[in-house]
């Protein structure tokens, strides 16, 4: 009986132990979002960007407005801009953990699915040839040809998976075969394109970078974004589970199909409602997985939020650093986010002996 | 409490191969029952087809009378456990979070002081309470087998199915396991199926054995009768000697393959060297 009470608390203990390196990592994040809100071309500081945030959040304070120009760069330009960061962070991450739980493969992410190469497709379409899936929102035909040609792409993968049935193994080769016919297909519009601008701008699409947040932006990402982490969230038990197998997943009570169908759907909304607007990021959906399951294991009710919360900071450090360290000048955000996530990575690999996968 | 298992009619096909034909039988209560055959004759197949991993045929597997292919997947692992041959994770997780994964049936989200009590006990019952921290992967294949089974246990259910579930391990694992099967359906109420390859313990821990050749039911019955020299030397293709120990166990000798192109005599045998030190 003692043991029994010991073995519990000893699970209990582990449990507290992960909320706290959760809230740990939700800290890091606030301050670290502070701290952006307080850096970059300009002059606000700190002391304003607080100031300016608290004047907005709590109007009943009745403090004292601050200039008109520090409110645009505060409000308009750095806020969006870091919520944009935060958001995009954690959905690629948490879409990256979604799929390697799901395929059960360490090496996959959501590009695995074809849809960065897809949504570079559905760009560059408009980009170049003017050619676009919708008639109305004009501002919107970039982001709209890159998220229906994400869903194309998921759709041809899901179709292809369909017909051989649907396992982690057909998924995968299905996603790379989706993902090479897109990039050809890029490239060969890149190839033909008339005007080196639009090939420039192209490529500029293709590197990412978030330089294009702003609030209307932002009304449509965050709830897309948000509802898609919420609900892969409830598969937590179920990615679990399958973790052993799909056989042992079935004889758990689990049907893997429905679950990897619901992955697949679920990584490919988050990523493509993200990558839409802000260009190929990659990185972070890969990597920030495996940094949660170093620091918190592979139980998918602490990993899945956890991996989210890597992926926020990550991309948020990264963002502040490539609009901050040639200021006014910007560098892509995906260079910073691999130079500066991939030494952590290797840090924690090396320094940690135990094994991550197998 | 036991549950009743028919298996009624039940054939299963992989594309256009046979893997299981009209195998019709049932199963008592809290019974060992042991399914013997060669490679290729349906022995998993028809595990899995039990366990509903496979879809079989409409009632072609009743349990208590009602069709495994109507009762939702849920339900099902409330009553029925499986454990593979052997098992990996891809991920790291502890000992204690795989067992606790056997309450998947039963928990929403939060896991409730019951969820972790049973899980507890089924540790304790495979003795693995030290073991519970320890990462999963860094197991030997014999306490994997022991991990897979207390998650097994902590679905608590009335059916347990394994599929050669002592292939992989040293002679003590074997039975260290086989004795907790046979200790399960006599203490615990539950029916246990289990496919073995070691015809001398399926002979000692079986109740009863069930026999497949290509699919098909050649034996149904006390090891006594279905492991005889004759039926092991149709089904299997080897001639063998089946004689008792001096306690009286049954004791299944092989001999030599029959009716293959060459002598088990004329195989050459490499002989130990003469010399281990030159000269």
């Amino acid at each position: 009986m003692s043991q029994i009470s010991e073995l519990k608390k000893l699970y209990s203990k582990g449990k507290a132990r992960k909320l706290i390196t959760l809230f740990s990592f939700f800290i890091a994040l606030v301050v670290a979002a502070v701290a952006s809100v307080s850096v970059g071309a300009g002059s606000p500081r700190l002391a304003e960007a607080i100031h300016v945030i608290m004047a907005k959040l709590f109007p009943f304070l009745n403090l004292a407005p601050a200039s008109r120009l520090t409110q645009i760069i505060i409000l308009d330009l750095r806020l969006p801009r870091v919520i944009l960061a935060v958001i995009a962070g954690a959905a690629l991450a948490a879409s990256g953990t979604l799929m390697q739980a799901a395929l059960r493969n360490p090496l996959v992410s959501p590009y695995i699915l074809g849809v960065s190469s897809a949504a570079g497709f559905g760009a560059a379409l408009f980009i170049v040839l003017g050619i676009s899936t919708v008639m109305f929102f004009k501002s919107y035909f970039i982001v709209a040809n890159a998220f229906i040609f994400s869903v194309v792409a998921m759709l041809i993968v899901y179709g292809i998976a369909r017909i051989r049935g649907i396992t982690a193994e057909s998924i995968i080769l299905a996603g790379v075969a989706v993902g090479y016919l897109f990039s050809a297909l890029l490239s060969l519009i890149q190839f033909i394109a008339p005007a080196s601008d639009a090939v420039r701008a192209v490529v500029f699409w293709l590197l990412g970078g978030l330089s294009t947040a702003n609030w209307s932006n932002l009304t449509i990402i965050l709830p897309m974004a948000f509802a898609a982490i919420a609900l892969m969230m409830l598969y937590s038990w179920d990615l679990n589970v399958l973790s052993l197998g799909e056989e042992a997943a079935t004889s758990l009570g689990v049907n893997p199909r429905s679950i990897l169908i619901a992955s697949i759907v679920l990584s490919a909304w988050a990523t493509a409602s993200i990558i839409s607007f802000t260009g190929v990021i990659g990185f972070v959906d890969l990597i920030s997985p495996h940094i949660a399951r170093i620091v918190i294991g592979s139980d998918h009710r602490f990993q899945l939020p956890c991996s989210a919360l890597i992926g926020a900071l990550l991309l948020l450090c990264a963002d502040t650093t490539a609009r901050v360290l040639l200021a006014p000048a910007e560098i892509p955000v995906g260079i910073v986010t691999s130079l500066m996530g991939v030494p952590f990575f290797l840090y924690l690999l090396m320094s940690r002996r135990r094994q991550i996968w197998r | 409490m036991a549950l009743k298992l028919q298996i009624n009619k039940l054939s299963f096909v992989y594309g256009n191969f046979k893997a299981l034909k009209d195998v019709l039988f049932e199963v008592d209560r809290c019974e060992f029952l042991g399914v013997v055959g060669p490679n290729g004759s349906g022995k998993s197949t028809l595990l899995k087809c039990i366990g509903r991993i496979l879809k079989p045929e409409k009632n072609a597997v009743l349990i208590d009378d009602c069709d495994v292919t109507k009762i939702n997947l849920k339900s099902l692992a409330k009553v029925m456990g499986y454990v593979p041959q052997r098992s990996e994770s891809v991920f790291p997780f502890t000992v204690f979070d795989i067992v606790l994964m056997g309450r998947k049936p039963y928990i929403h989200w939060t896991v409730s002081d019951d969820d972790c009590r049973i899980a507890i006990e089924a540790l304790k019952y495979l003795g693995l309470e030290d073991l519970a921290t320890r990462h999963f992967n860094e197991l030997s294949g014999g306490e994997q087998q022991k991990v897979i089974i207390a998650r097994a246990l902590a679905q608590q259910p009335r059916i347990l199915l394994f599929d050669e579930p002592t292939t992989y391990l040293d002679i003590r694992h074997q039975l260290e396991i086989l004795d907790l099967l046979k200790h399960l359906t006599t203490t615990k109420q539950c029916t246990v199926i289990v496919a073995m390859h070691d015809l001398n313990l399926a002979s000692r821990y079986a109740d009863r054995i069930l026999m497949l050749k290509k699919g098909s039911i050649y034996a149904l019955g006390p090891p006594e009768t279905v492991l005889s020299e004759e039926n092991i030397a149709d089904v299997y293709g080897i001639k063998v000697h089946v004689t008792r120990t001096i306690l009286g166990a049954m004791q299944i000798m092989p001999v030599e393959p029959v009716g293959t192109h060459y002598r088990r005599s004329e195989v050459p045998i490499k002989s130990p060297p003469k010399q281990l030190v030159g000269p």
